[in-house]
């Protein structure tokens, strides 16, 4: 049954080969034994066709549906080849043999044959390979009749994986002692064992860390429970990092934000911050808060801090301008459609409240829960989307006090709000209370605001926000 | 029915499912059937995987009966644009699986049961796990004209579809399950399973469109506990165990570990989109504007759930070429999604030149565009 097309390279190697082909016939009664021996031979790999096996239920042809390696990939036994279709069935075909992909018999939507070769692969000539003679492949643990290994009459616990680990440093596990349950020989006891004899440290076999090819084992399970028992014995081992770089294309809507924020960078920013006492917003929020839920809407600060904005624009509107390219024309905007900015999956979204400027704090709460449930189901439109003219950035609920906010263009202006913090101030009578605060930064189109029309917003903005009444007074 | 879902028994199917060759002497060897609390169509797609992957079906067969809340679960190769109303589907909020077996598209709703059939892959056999359907349906209701076709459906009345069949086979375990129609919404599901997407090309497994009735229809005193009761029962007495189902929670990580995992891999774009076999978008946009409509041919080719290759055939000047050209640059490697798509073209909006003829325009194009996403 063997099909090895043994390709020798010089005339020792012949002799080196016949060795080789009588131990693999061997190694073939075994049917869960692989690396027997080790030869320091330079691989000339054979090519073995690998062949469909049978899908059962009679079925002689399959339609190749999705590759998983290509050629010149490696492989493992059990890794996953391809998955194939046949009337209703999907299968997923795993490789019988380690070693490197070198041809794919089909593409993807060909018809495949049970029985007719479906990749070739080389494999390493030092390696064993399994049993031809199964048509289904089998793991070997699964052979195992049982979890016990009667050795010297005595009934050595150990788990498939620990035994494969014991099987490739060549450990007797009648040696081993072991400190889990019942005895049980345990990863570490293995570890221990060989720490001992060669007086290295070792790293653990990355094998019995795999799950998906192993199912059989017990070694997920049995760790957690064992653990508990054992007497620790600290097994230091080299700390190996195996991550690797990842690089991906930059595409779609992170495309479209590095245009956003490339042309943002243009703007020149002009930075203001300052404090907000909002004792008192606090307090009317919590006397609120219930009302608007009779009414089924959740209020949050948000709602406030959107209405004072309007009625501040009100009072300069050129921060609710655009500016045009050439830097000609300055359009002042008649609608306060006010941003909000939103942290989803994607990244960041903003979606806006629009004529923030005749809508009352409830309107907008109103407004501020459709866009929140929209945008967590990623169901935002186009019109939400578009046509902002100021934005404001509650990056508090996040964290962090102080921001630089980042102008989206054709905006002039942006506001970033900052976490609320209980400190002490000191009030009128020169007495220390506790004072919730929340800084805000505002950033502003420096071409054509300056600074003390930003200031001036600013402070408008926090007497309507630190004492909601006033706010009563000009609102329309 | 014997339903004991109490400590105990959890422990005892923890060791069932993760020490299968212990004997126990409770329950004959042979086969163990399993019911699912959950109807979070991933949860339980996630424990078919897990028991696929992780238990040893040589000595222990197993039945895992589920339902879901509503979702449509399409099969390992089918594009879900071809098969289902995807808009729909977000509007009413019904979830979306891509299953790992084969086959074609399934609405479930809790008047629709699933069952699955745990085997090696040399017991791999729909054909005696269907009869078993049959001949438990027909002993609880002798008078339903019920027979399997050699499609592996189940039809009533010779005509009426309430079953359709799907599996999976790997490295050695193979898994076969299929739906049962008991009271499903007819409705809905004929609504959700059309395609309104025009222009696709497309090597997906396509499915087969059926008629389909409910057996609640046949007879209303039937509800999906009886059946799945009934079932059960058959299964016992060919497997020679004792009649009884053990329920499991697919969330719980110390019975399943690692079953966390697989049911968030289940929710990934790049698993229910990512995985449609390439396919190609053909067609033509009608776009009103202002007094007449332009014909728009858009061509798309869309690899792994993203736009490779993208072609809008636009009226000469009605954008401004370095636009047209922005759009389809930012369209190319993005996803085929219209979630995407907007916040791509609302974000390029950003951009481009202040006048609203131009916005509106755009805005319309990138619309029509999302439309067919």
């Amino acid at each position: 049954v063997c099909i090895h097309r043994v390709r020798s390279c010089s005339s020792i190697r012949v002799i080196k080969s016949k060795y080789v082909c009588v131990f693999d016939k061997s190694a073939l009664k075994f049917s869960h034994q692989q690396r027997l021996f080790r030869t320091s031979a330079v691989s000339c790999g054979q090519i073995v066709q690998f062949k469909l096996s049978d899908i059962g239920e009679g079925i002689t042809e399959v339609t190749v549906k999705e590759w998983y390696i290509k050629e010149g990939d490696s492989v493992s036994q059990f890794d996953s080849i391809c998955e194939v279709q046949s009337d209703k069935a999907s299968v997923t075909i795993t490789s019988r043999y380690d070693g490197v992909i070198r041809k794919l018999h089909y593409s993807i939507d060909d018809i495949a044959f049970v029985g007719k070769p479906l990749v070739d692969i080389e494999i390493d000539a030092s390696k064993g390979v399994a049993s031809e003679e199964d048509v289904v492949e089998t793991p070997p643990m699964s052979h195992e009749e049982h979890t016990h290994q009667e050795i010297k009459g005595h009934k050595t616990l150990a788990t498939p994986a620990v035994r494969r680990l014991a099987m490739e440093n060549n450990i007797k596990l009648s040696e081993v002692v072991g400190t889990g349950k019942d005895n049980r020989i345990l990863k570490e006891d293995i570890l221990n064992y060989l720490a001992k004899q060669t007086g290295a440290i070792l790293p653990p076999s990355p094998k019995a860390e795999i799950v998906s090819p192993l199912p059989r084992s017990e070694t997920v399970a049995a760790a957690p429970k064992d653990k508990a028992r054992k007497i620790p014995v600290p097994v230091s081992r080299p700390i190996v990092f195996s991550g690797k770089d990842k690089t991906e294309p930059v595409t779609g809507f992170q495309k479209a934000m590095v245009k956003t924020m490339s042309a943002a960078l243009k703007i020149p920013h002009f930075g203001y911050c300052d404090e907000i006492d909002l004792t008192q917003l606090v307090q009317l929020r919590e006397e609120l808060k219930p009302l608007a839920e009779t009414r089924g809407v959740k209020l949050s600060f948000m709602p406030f801090f959107i209405k004072a904005a309007s009625l501040g624009l009100l009072q300069y509107p050129i921060l609710n301008a655009s500016l045009d390219e050439n830097c000609q024309n300055v359009t002042y905007k008649a609608s306060h459609n006010i941003g909000v900015a939103m942290d989803t999956e994607q990244g960041l979204i903003v979606p806006n409240v629009k004529n923030v400027q005749v809508c009352s704090v409830f309107d907008i709460a109103a407004e501020l829960n459709r866009l929140q449930s929209l945008g967590s189901a990623g169901q935002l439109g186009t019109s939400d989307l578009t046509g902002g003219t100021f934005t404001l950035s509650n990056i508090g609920t996040i964290g962090g006090t102080y921001a630089k906010p980042v102008i989206l263009p054709p905006e002039v202006a942006i506001g970033a709000l900052g976490k609320i913090q209980v400190v002490p101030r000191f009030n009128g009578k020169g007495e220390v209370f506790k004072a919730q605060i929340m800084n805000v930064s505002w950033s502003a189109d420096h071409r054509i605001i300056d600074g003390a029309t930003m200031a001036r917003f600013s402070n408008l903005w926090k007497s309507y926000v630190e004492n909601p009444a006033s706010m009563l007074l000009d609102l329309k | 029915m014997v339903l004991r879902p109490s400590l105990k028994n959890c422990l005892w199917l923890s060791c069932v499912l993760r020490t299968p060759k212990a004997g126990f002497k409770s329950t004959a060897c042979g086969a163990l059937i399993i019911q699912s609390v959950s109807n979070d169509v991933y949860q339980n797609l996630a424990v078919e995987d897990w028991i696929h992957d992780h238990m040893d079906l040589e000595k222990k067969q197993v039945l895992f009966l589920w339902r879901n809340s509503p979702a449509v679960v399409i099969g390992r190769h089918q594009n879900p644009w071809q098969e289902c109303n995807l808009r729909l589907l977000r509007q009413k909020n019904i979830k979306l699986a891509r299953r790992r077996s084969g086959g074609g598209t399934v609405y479930h709703d809790l008047g629709n049961i699933n069952l699955t059939f745990f085997t090696t892959r040399k017991k791999y056999e729909r054909m005696e796990n269907l009869k078993l359907v049959v001949k438990a349906l027909k002993a609880l209701r002798p008078q339903l004209d019920i027979h399997v076709t050699d499609r592996y459906d189940i039809l009533l009345d010779r005509h009426y579809k309430i079953s359709g069949t799907a599996a999976k086979l790997g490295g050695t375990s193979a898994y076969h399950h299929c739906t049962l129609l008991c009271n499903a919404d007819k409705f809905v599901l004929s609504s959700v399973l059309k395609s309104p997407y025009k222009g696709l090309k497309s090597n997906a497994t396509p499915s087969v469109p059926a008629s389909v009735k409910n057996l609640f229809e046949e007879d209303p005193t039937l509800t999906s506990e009886m059946l799945l009761d009934a079932i059960a029962k058959e299964y016992a007495t060919q497997h020679q165990i004792d009649h009884h189902i053990t329920l499991i929670n697919p969330a719980d990580e110390t019975l399943l570990p690692g079953i966390n995992n697989k049911t968030k891999e289940l929710q990934t774009w790049e698993w229910v989109y990512g995985k449609t076999p390439k396919f190609s978008v053909s067609t033509c946009l009608n776009m009103a504007y202002k007094d007449s409509v332009l014909d728009v041919k858009v061509n798309m080719d869309v690899k792994h759930g993203r736009i490779e290759v993208c072609n809008i055939d636009l009226p000469e000047q009605w954008l401004p070429p370095a636009l047209h050209s922005e759009l389809v640059k930012s369209l190319t490697g993005s996803k085929f999604c219209p979630n995407e798509t907007t916040t791509l073209a609302t974000t390029l909006l950003r951009v481009c030149p202040h006048d609203d003829e131009l916005h509106s325009r755009w805005n319309l194009l990138c619309e029509n565009m999302i439309m067919l996403m």
